[in-house]
């Protein structure tokens, strides 16, 4: 009893600190994402570890300036490029979201099948399910309740840990592969670098966390806790997509298979921690992270897209007062789950690919925000310091010079 | 009928035919209705600043361009000016409250009316333009001919607001005066309406909005928004506007709120206010939230229990304000003690001369300052009530609990 007690109050404790950034950070860990890390271990070994420290600074940086442009404009990205850039632009760039945004949403719809498909469940019966399961959460108003059991359930990426360690993977190896770049100029490598970009550092995050750092009632007074917290959110989220890159690499690709086609291939990263349960302890981990990510993705483009384009929003609206916000959330739901649906798709690369158009959007939204925070008249003091534009300019550089190399290659 | 966005990039023809500019800038003098555009403001190259032209220098008016009845010589530049509202950069893509629809929305388009005044055209700013019509307008002007896109538009739902419901927000509470924006058009929209568009807007424009408002209507506002908003809210303002908002709220929101904030900003409140009602509300803030005391109101009307229903009704008649939900009157001896309730109902249909007394609910029902939560919604349920009467250990009326109360307590609870 005594013990029972004290880890409600230890569970308590997580749910207090836990915020905007936190939660954010774990979405983002979903099926594209775990997927993607996968793959880069599965393939490249550890030799893509050293890009986890820009990835870290950058992931930090627009985190931190999307968060301190809701503190201090209490206000959401798509209703401050709207308000700034006009409507021709807040449109085209909110369809370019919707169409990455869908891509997202057909990945977690990807993990859902491929992790139910473990335990011998068609995708048929699965997808359905959960989409009108997710559906309903939201519609109904009743997700805010079921959050703190996702987020719990996300503490399943202590496995990935304990099996990195368990797998024995060559640390000495693996230390040198952090702080030694390396790049290859084939297609497949640089899709990769900018699959690894677009996984961690979303473009859908931005406006996310932004608006749940407005919602939260977060004001400059209170900036400075927030900002600790998105910030140990990143720091969290990275560290745990180094231990899947390195299980992976330990698992997968030493073995020389380094690739993976379906769900029971990247379990058996899990294998030197649970043995023949790997598949079971994958399947339920990939599976909260899906449906997590698909009750929060269909969610949070609608609500960018009618702030940015001026239609009315919101789950405590009725039907018929915000038609456009429902119909586009029922309908990335069903259209995104309903791809998944095609006999033969190839989940493991629905995934992927989907990160990759995230990578290449990203550098859009980045552009925007990075105007955005430099404005005296609308951030004052909190306005950007050198530092964060030489990192968050660099990123938007790095990653057009990544797509023009990309489609070189492609022409070439 | 003429539109902003169409408007905006028409080139601007002077007397002598020489092209002065395109148009980048329409200013309104003032927000007073109907607001008619007095400069137009012109850019010719990029960087340079604006030119000024007075809408009385304009000639004529077409789709395709305008001509000016001066030189372009004689055009000076503009000198900024924060009383002038600027219609692309303060209203176009803007959030406003449209004040017949009690929302938030966002402005798409603005339209024009034109009215000959003294031989000369005049343009008048008649509606905002918020619904598909406007985005399709925004999206495809320039890229469609004018006359295909004004088709298209037909074919859509338009949603416009007249000019006149339309409250702006500028979160600028400086530049607020200087546009003499007053908000008084809020004033018209029920409490629980104006708190929801509140909770819609980012706090600098809800700050602004109730450093405008009056005290009677911010209060109102003020005591239907949730808990967590209203500190924020209490919070942004300076301490005597936030003591006199206060002091207008009913005394058991009022004191809720209080007890929310830290120790300190609330002594330093309750100082800043009236010396009766900073006593009432720390006697409200001495007992516990969930008790009788606690959600009881010291607003009620108690009256000598001797008195008839001529002197009630003449009571009730001349009091300055009357309490929320009033639902009954109480009788009280000489010492305050509660003698009976009589409801309003029992008041109106007897006789003037009727003795109070006569008039009781029966039985006589009370609960202590001290009684849970649950005992109280135990009552209003089994009697059927709207109105209950708080006692302290002498039998002495101290306050009232009335049923919104109770529906809070409900809802909160389930």
């Amino acid at each position: 009893m005594n013990f029972l007690k004290r880890w409600k109050t230890h569970i308590l404790i997580f749910l207090a600190v836990i915020g905007p950034g936190f939660i954010t950070a774990n979405v983002d860990n979903d099926a594209g994402g775990i997927y993607t890390y996968s793959l880069a271990g599965a393939r490249y070994g550890y030799t893509l570890l050293w890009t986890l420290i820009p990835i870290t600074f950058v992931l930090i940086v627009v985190q931190e300036m999307s968060a301190r442009l809701g503190a201090v404009t209490g206000k959401g990205l798509a209703d401050l490029i709207r308000e700034e850039f006009g409507f021709r632009i807040t449109f085209f760039l909110m369809l370019v979201l919707t169409v990455a945004n869908l891509a997202n949403v057909m990945a977690e719809f990807a993990g859902v099948a491929s992790s139910m498909a473990i335990f011998g469940i068609s995708k048929y019966i699965s997808v359905p399910v959960v989409a009108f399961f997710v559906w309903l959460l939201v519609v109904r108003g009743t997700y805010k309740s079921v959050e703190k059991v996702f987020l719990f359930a996300c503490s399943f990426y202590v496995c990935y840990i304990i099996s990195g360690v368990l797998a024995k993977p060559d640390w000495i190896e693996a230390a040198q592969a952090v702080v030694r770049p390396t790049i290859h100029m084939e297609t497949g490598y640089l899709i990769m670098l900018v699959g690894m970009i677009g996984a961690t550092v979303a473009p859908w995050m931005q406006f996310y966390l932004q608006s749940a750092i407005v919602e939260k009632g977060v004001g400059q007074k209170q900036y400075a806790e927030s900002r600790l917290e998105v910030i140990v959110g990143c720091l969290v989220m990275v560290g745990v997509t180094f231990f899947i890159i390195v299980a992976c690499a330990a698992t997968i690709h030493t073995n020389g298979r380094q690739d993976i086609v379906d769900a029971a291939d990247a379990a058996i990263a899990l294998r030197p921690l649970a043995g023949d349960y790997a598949s079971l302890l994958f399947a339920f981990g990939l599976f909260n992270a899906s449906v997590f990510a698909a009750s929060i993705l269909p969610l949070a483009t609608a609500y960018s897209v009618c702030e940015g384009l001026g239609f009315e929003a919101g789950v405590n609206k009725k039907f018929r007062e915000a038609p456009v916000f429902y119909w586009l959330y029922t309908l990335l739901i069903v259209i995104g789950g309903g791809l998944i649906l095609i006999p033969g798709i190839p989940l493991v690369l629905v995934s992927y690919f989907s990160q990759v158009a995230n990578g290449f959007l990203l550098p859009f939204v980045l552009v925007f925000l990075l105007l955005l925070v430099n404005r005296v008249d609308l951030m004052g003091g909190f306005k950007n310091s050198r530092g964060y534009n030489l990192i968050a300019g660099s990123t938007v550089a790095v990653l057009v010079v990544l797509t023009l190399l990309l489609l070189g290659l492609e022409i070439f | 009928m003429l539109y902003l966005t169409e408007i905006l990039g028409l080139p601007v023809i002077d007397s002598s035919g020489k092209k002065a500019g395109k148009v980048a800038e329409l200013a309104v003098a003032s927000v007073v209705q109907p607001s008619r555009v007095a400069m137009l403001l012109l850019k010719n190259t990029k960087g340079k600043p604006s030119i000024a032209v007075p809408f009385e220098n304009v000639s004529a008016f077409s789709s395709e361009e305008i001509r000016l009845r001066v030189a372009r010589e004689k055009l000076e530049l503009f000198q900024p000016d924060e009383a002038l509202l600027l219609l692309r950069k303060d209203l176009l893509d803007q959030q406003i409250i449209d004040v017949n629809g009690r929302k938030v929305v966002r402005v798409n388009d603005l339209s024009f009316s034109e009215q000959v005044v003294n031989g000369h055209t005049e343009l008048l700013l008649s509606e905002v333009d918020i619904g598909l019509s406007g985005a399709l307008r925004r999206l495809l002007h320039g890229a469609l001919p004018r006359t295909w896109l004004r088709k298209l538009e037909s074919h859509v739902k338009g949603t416009f607001i007249r000019w006149e419901f339309v409250d702006l927000l500028e979160a600028d509470p400086l530049r607020q005066v200087k546009l003499n924006i007053s908000h008084k058009v809020l004033r018209g929209l029920h409490p629980a309406d104006l708190a929801d568009i509140m909770e819609e807007l980012a706090p600098k424009e809800r700050q602004a909005i109730f450093t405008a408002l009056d005290d009677a209507t911010a209060a109102a506002a003020l005591s239907e928004i949730p808990r967590k908003l209203q500190v924020s809210i209490l919070d942004s303002l300076e301490k005597t506007r936030a003591a006199d908002i206060l002091e207008e709220m009913p005394p058991d929101a009022a004191a809720d709120l209080l007890a929310e904030l830290p120790a300190e900003t609330s002594t330093e409140l309750l100082q800043d206010m009236d010396r009766e009602e900073a006593a009432e509300l720390g006697e409200l803030l001495g007992f516990p939230e969930n008790s009788a005391g606690g959600r009881m109101t010291t607003d009620y009307v108690a009256i000598p229990s001797t008195a008839d229903v001529e002197a009630a009704s003449n009571l009730i008649r001349g009091a300055p304000e009357l309490p929320e939900n009033f639902a009954a009157i109480f009788l009280v001896d000489t010492e305050g003690k509660l003698i009976g309730t009589v409801a309003l109902s029992q008041l109106i249909v007897a006789e003037p001369q009727t003795s109070l007394e006569e008039l009781q609910s029966e039985p006589l029902l009370s609960i202590p300052a001290q009684a849970p939560e649950e005992d109280i919604v135990e009552l209003f349920d089994k009697y059927n009530l709207l109105s209950l009467p708080v006692v302290d250990e002498e039998q002495i009326l101290i306050g009232v609990v009335t049923v919104d109360d109770i529906v809070s307590v409900l809802r909160k609870k389930s």
